[in-house]
């Protein structure tokens, strides 16, 4: 597992300069400096074309992922933002026949690029899934499973990290005094929020969230949100919703993604309040979905 | 008309409560029966008859702790084997062969299934004996002998065989149920498990973990069947009423010494203890099953059970 951070850590390090550089994607060229920019990219797709067989799902996207930023991506469903924000860990390679071409450059490595430490990337790239999906065991159990993987035997380095991670997941008062619980008696939302928490407790640096709120009430969806909001200083986060209000409640940019094309992306306030494409505004103002 | 309709539907519902309850009243009535046709043995010996070795038809002592330890033995025996092997292939058709391999195979496993008991008896006796007779019995003597579970003669028929035999007999239960109940269990959880960095074979361990107690069901039921099959293991075991504690010896199980010597039991004495063995037999192959059920029902959430499909 660990054989391949040196390579990557090496490759962040050569190409540091070239990284800055190269950050053209069309997205970011038009734009005047925004809520967005004012961070490198730490996520760059280019050019990423997908195939399942021979149907191609998404079509030569390109798109920068800001550092420790919010970014949304909306689109009506079926228009392939799931799919995007699994080239960024590749969990598409679960559902073969799948073919990728362009490239997704995460800390100066390419990770479209066949043969890449796919446990390694997913580590650092952790995800929350639509569905709360906690594993049939302990609240503690659940969170300390991705820190075992990582060889994490000893228990109070354990039980910090699980406290760590619920606290960031702000589930930690919630559940300290039933730790030992199975997950799933947890309410859904609480069950979301201890997905995020497992997901951070590995300390990813990239946090992919693909609709995390869409089975929830309001209620337990405004905790989300808050969640959200209070873990983006610490790492970069790219949320897929077709919910265009949390959108724009929560994103610092937003990139509409329609029949597997992007057709725009800014910064939030400018995709919601003047977007350039007439598309964009059609969809946001409610005209298709 | 409202009465017609009431009538038919109060027939209709005592005809099935009648078919349901016609079962419970089989189930009773063996073990009325079998309770009764003990009675003799069970006064005579008290439960002494459980603990003694002696088997005497001439002079009327009876005990059945050689066959109570040969059915225990056997079927423990047969699950040391059956297990990692059943659990291997399960994991192999439902997490790593492709779908349609997997779907061929396991129906390939479960005409296993199907095979009548006497075949396999055939098969252990004319097949696996002289082989076990030649090749392995006189190797594991002469190589691993200084343990006393492999001290003896090569003999070819005894305990060995009999839980070879069973092994194979009880498989394909343990794997289309543990394949059935892997193949159950969310993929959400495998993908969970990924997205957190975990190996392909450590998502699978998530998914194993899910499916333990359905597993566990599996075995059980797989126990079952090893603790109550008698011709198979009646041609391949030997039948002494010796207790041994080399699997190369002779043994016999509860089931084999009911099956060899029912029709030489003349005295109401003797006929009785093979009585009390079958009741025995019925009373530790009803708690296992009942174990199995719990289980299965505890592993799927009461969703549906996959005793049904044993």
């Amino acid at each position: 597992m660990g054989t391949l951070t040196e390579p990557m850590a090496g490759d962040a390090e050569r190409r540091g300069h070239a990284f800055t550089q190269t950050a053209e994607t069309p997205g970011q060229a038009a734009d005047p400096p925004g809520p967005g920019l004012d961070s490198k990219p730490v996520i760059e797709a280019r050019d990423v074309c997908l195939s399942y067989g021979a149907h191609q799902v998404l079509h030569s996207i390109s798109l920068a992922i800001a550092e420790r930023r919010i970014a949304a991506i909306i689109g009506p469903s079926g228009c392939g933002k799931s799919t995007l924000l699994r080239c960024f860990n590749r969990m598409n390679d679960l559902y073969p026949p799948v073919r990728y071409s362009g490239s997704v450059m995460f800390e100066g490595t390419d990770i479209l690029r066949s043969g890449i430490d796919l446990v390694e990337l997913r580590r650092r790239v952790g995800m929350v899934f639509q569905r709360a999906n906690p594993f049939p065991m302990s609240i503690y159990q659940n969170v300390a499973y991705g820190l075992r993987l990582l060889g994490v035997r000893s228990k109070r380095e354990l039980e910090e990290a699980v406290e760590g991670a619920l606290k960031h997941a702000a589930l930690w008062n919630e559940v300290k005094d039933r730790l030992n619980r199975p997950a799933l008696g947890l309410s859904g939302g609480q069950q979301q929020r201890l997905c995020i928490a497992r997901a951070l407790a590995v300390n990813p640096e990239v946090l992919l969230l693909d609709e995390p709120a869409s089975a929830l009430d309001p209620t337990a969806t405004a905790k989300i949100e808050e969640l959200i909001l209070e873990i983006r200083s610490s790492i970069s986060i790219v949320i897929v919703t077709h919910n265009m209000q949390q959108a724009a409640r929560i994103s610092d940019r937003t990139a509409f993604l329609m029949l597997g094309k992007l057709v725009e992306e800014g910064p939030t306030r400018d995709i919601f309040t003047h977007p350039r494409e007439r598309l964009t505004e059609d969809y946001i103002t409610g005209r298709f979905g | 008309m409202k009465a017609a309709r009431i009538t038919a539907d109060g027939l209709y519902r005592a005809a099935l409560g009648g078919a349901a309850a016609l079962v419970f009243v089989v189930v009773a009535l063996i073990v009325f029966e079998a309770a009764r046709g003990s009675g003799l043995s069970i006064r005579t010996f008290g439960l002494g008859f459980l603990t003694s070795t002696a088997w005497d038809p001439v002079s009327e002592k009876f005990g059945a702790l050689p066959y109570i330890y040969g059915t225990v033995v056997s079927s423990a025996l047969a699950l040391l084997l059956a297990v990692p092997l059943g659990i291997g292939s399960a994991v192999y058709l439902a997490e790593i062969a492709p779908r349609r391999v997997g779907a061929i195979v396991s129906f390939v496993i479960e005409l296993l299934a199907a095979i009548p008991s006497i075949v396999y008896g055939v098969w252990g006796f004319f097949v696996l004996a002289p082989w076990l007779r030649t090749a392995i019995e006189p190797w594991l003597i002469a190589h691993v002998g200084f343990v006393p579970l492999f001290r003896g003669y090569p003999f070819g028929i005894g305990m060995l065989n009999a839980a070879i035999v069973l092994s194979i007999m009880v498989v394909p239960t343990i794997v289309s149920i543990s394949r059935e109940v892997l193949l159950s269990t969310p993929r959400s959880l495998r993908e969970a498990a990924l997205a957190l960095g975990a190996t392909p074979a450590e998502a699978i361990g998530v998914a194993l973990d899910a499916a333990r107690p359905g597993i566990l069901g599996a075995v059980i039921l797989a126990l079952g069947r090893a603790l109550g099959e008698t011709m198979a293991v009646t041609m391949v075991i030997g039948n002494t009423n010796r207790i041994s504690a080399s699997l190369l010896d002779p043994a016999a199980t509860m089931a084999s010494i009911i099956a060899n010597e029912f029709t030489e039991a003349t005295t109401p004495l003797y006929i009785s203890s093979l009585i009390e063995i079958a009741l025995v037999l019925f009373a530790i192959t009803i708690v296992v099953n009942g174990a199995a059920r719990v289980l299965v029902y505890w592993a799927t959430g009461g969703r549906r059970s996959a005793a049904a499909l044993a």
